[in-house]
């Protein structure tokens, strides 16, 4: 099977299809959710969606880096990251397991 | 933020939606998400973030309680990674780095 790969308008027509709203009310909204996520996260709060996963900002502090190719050493700034911190549940289901089953 | 703050706040944006339909909204939309994935797809946001799936091969593991060596079958995980935006974003005011105590404290 070839890997596809979803998009913002997937994401619209499973909103249009699952809840029943005009196609242009459903991408609208697909843009607010990700919007509120976003906004969250800029602010450096923490983002939890039960059954799917947590979205944390960390900080991170400075530290020497050097260029691949040159092996010049450069600073790399303190900086802000955001990871993804999937559920048990996601995790379980991408392996196709009941999610259940992965309960600790 | 939880996901019941998250409808919330799309409910208020919204007020012509009823809260149900606000939870079905978010609800679908990572639904989409984690079947994409289960799938092996890649989910590609731009400006927020892409999510996809690597493979992890077996391995021997070690129960660190006991240091017994136990199996470790092959499986697949999800990874993420931010958009360029949204690094942008995380970054636009100069991040002080975080001190040696706080980092302590955070990890015990």
């Amino acid at each position: 099977m070839a890997e596809r790969t979803i998009t913002r308008a997937e994401l619209s027509e499973a909103v249009y299809k699952g809840v029943g709203l005009s196609r242009t009310e459903s991408a609208a909204l697909v843009e607010l959710v990700l919007k509120e996520i976003s906004d969250c996260l800029a602010a450096g709060e923490t983002v939890k969606l039960s059954s799917f996963g947590s979205f944390v900002v960390r900080s991170k502090g400075e530290r020497i880096g050097r260029n691949p190719k040159t092996g010049v050493e450069v600073p790399i700034e303190p900086r802000r990251v955001m990871i993804f911190k999937p559920s048990n549940i996601l995790k379980a289901r991408i392996n196709g397991l009941d999610a259940a089953a992965e309960e600790e | 933020m939880i996901k019941s703050e998250l409808v919330q706040k799309i409910a208020e944006r919204y007020p012509e939606l009823y809260q149900r339909d606000a939870e079905n909204v978010v609800n679908a939309i990572l639904e989409e998400i984690v079947q994409a994935l289960a799938r092996g797809d890649r989910v590609e946001i731009r400006g927020f973030g892409a999510f996809s799936v690597k493979k992890r091969d077996a391995r021997v593991g070690r129960n660190p309680r006991t240091g017994e060596h136990v199996p470790v079958s092959e499986k697949v995980v999800p990874v993420f990674k931010a958009g360029k935006e949204m690094r942008l974003r995380l970054n636009r005011e100069p991040v002080e780095a975080p001190r040696a105590e706080a980092r302590k404290a955070k990890a015990g």
